[in-house]
């Protein structure tokens, strides 16, 4: 399992405007090259002092290629991250205010406390 | 010595700058009270006339990330930039440049380590809404050097409630011990109830009304031992998945001491609790 990483890419893809409508447009094929390319890419360092280990399992793959948000939740991908992203690319595809966020917890609903551990 | 003349704690709600800023018919059906309250609450701060502000806030994944993550951290820089594209994105935040305060931030540092709190520290930091956000509803011409203080409520593990509190005592004490003239605000935000990527999120209120009043109850009470008798680390999963930035108010009160607030206020917005107290630790204007 790596949380870890699963939550690197929601964080890396969030914060550029460009990977968000890559994602958003090539789901499967952005995190196949973001893998390859960028996944083990320390932030604060060069590129010549990358890290040489990470990599998803093929269950964290799948959820991200398919944009499953409720199996990144199940998996104790980090909430606000998820969210984050997810409001960023779809959002603009419902045309009521909060109806994309509600359609999101709906869709955790059958989630009961203790949530999946999110610890990295 | 420097004069704490106010401390503020409040929840730093992300919508409310894109709210006030829509035409009366634009607006929705709660903004007038929203910004009526708000402009009450920014009164106390005035009130003061504080000269320097210490701002206790969280980072949201900003610029603190996994692979380097600090509990508590301060501020060291000449400047600040304030928020981050996501935010702009997300809440029409605008972007904005702080001033810091160096001397008071060098001092908190090197106090506060010889306390036993290793605080990690940043020279170069890009703050976001958690301390944007008070700016713009306490403070918004910007006017006023200010020292952060981040608090890692949201990466876990995280610090237990009791070390917020004992933080914010700390903080109280270096500040009233300052060898300054100048006029100090201790300003903090956090959160009520709240949840954010789960399955109670964006109600009607906040996913737990019944905590939020209490938690009401015992910040504006000043009862510091009640909310440590009932709040752990575990217990703030239920009011919400996000309700752990209810500990940054848990340090707010270590910071307050066993008092009452002088002014408390609150409001039942849609997904969360909105909530405004204010202390004068010396009275108002003292």
């Amino acid at each position: 399992m790596s949380k870890y990483l699963v939550n690197k890419f929601l964080f890396t893809v969030d914060r550029d405007p460009e990977l968000v409508e890559r994602y958003r447009a090539d789901p499967a094929g952005t995190v196949a090259w973001w893998e390859a390319e960028r996944a083990n890419q320390i932030l604060n360092c060069v590129a010549e002092e990358s890290s040489t280990w990470l990599a998803f399992t093929d269950a964290e793959r799948a959820a991200l290629a398919a944009q499953d948000h409720v199996a990144l939740f199940e998996m104790g991908a980090h909430p606000f991250l998820t969210l984050t992203l997810w409001i960023a690319m779809f959002e603009r595809d419902h045309s009521e205010p909060l109806a994309m966020q509600l359609d999101y917890a709906a869709k955790l609903k059958h989630f009961a406390l203790p949530y999946p551990d999110i610890g990295t | 010595m420097a004069k704490l003349v106010a401390i503020l704690a409040t929840t730093h709600h992300p919508f409310f700058y894109k709210t006030s800023q829509l035409r009366p018919d634009e607006a929705p059906p709660f903004a007038a009270e929203w910004i009526r309250k708000v402009e009450a609450y920014r009164a106390t701060l005035t009130a003061a006339r504080p000269d320097v502000l210490v701002m206790v806030g969280s980072d949201h994944f900003h610029q603190l990330w996994l692979d380097n993550m600090p509990q508590f951290l301060v501020g060291k820089a000449p400047h600040y930039d304030g928020n981050y594209y996501n935010e702009e994105r997300e809440f029409g935040l605008p972007r904005l440049v702080l001033q810091g305060h160096e001397e008071l931030s060098a001092y908190i540092l090197r106090e506060a380590l010889d306390r036993e709190f290793d605080l990690a520290f940043s020279n170069e930091l890009r703050v976001d809404h958690s301390i944007t956000c008070p700016i713009i509803t306490v403070r918004p011409q910007n006017d006023l050097p200010i020292v952060p203080i981040y608090t890692n409520i949201f990466a876990p593990p995280l610090p237990r409630p009791e070390r917020f509190v004992k933080l914010g005592r700390t903080v109280r004490e270096l500040v009233d011990a300052w060898p300054s003239d100048l006029r100090v605000a201790v300003v903090g935000t956090g959160h009520l109830s709240l949840e954010l990527g789960g399955p109670r999120q964006f109600g009607p209120h906040g996913p737990d009304p019944e905590f939020d009043a209490k938690a009401v109850e015992w910040i504006a009470n000043g009862d510091i031992d009640g909310c440590l008798s009932e709040v752990t680390l575990d217990s703030l999963h239920a009011p919400g998945n996000a309700t752990h930035g209810f500990m940054d108010f848990m340090l707010m009160m270590g910071l307050a001491g066993y008092h009452k607030a002088d002014y408390a206020d609150n409001l039942d917005l849609f997904h969360t609790m909105e909530a405004y107290f204010t202390w004068y630790p010396n009275g108002v204007g003292g």
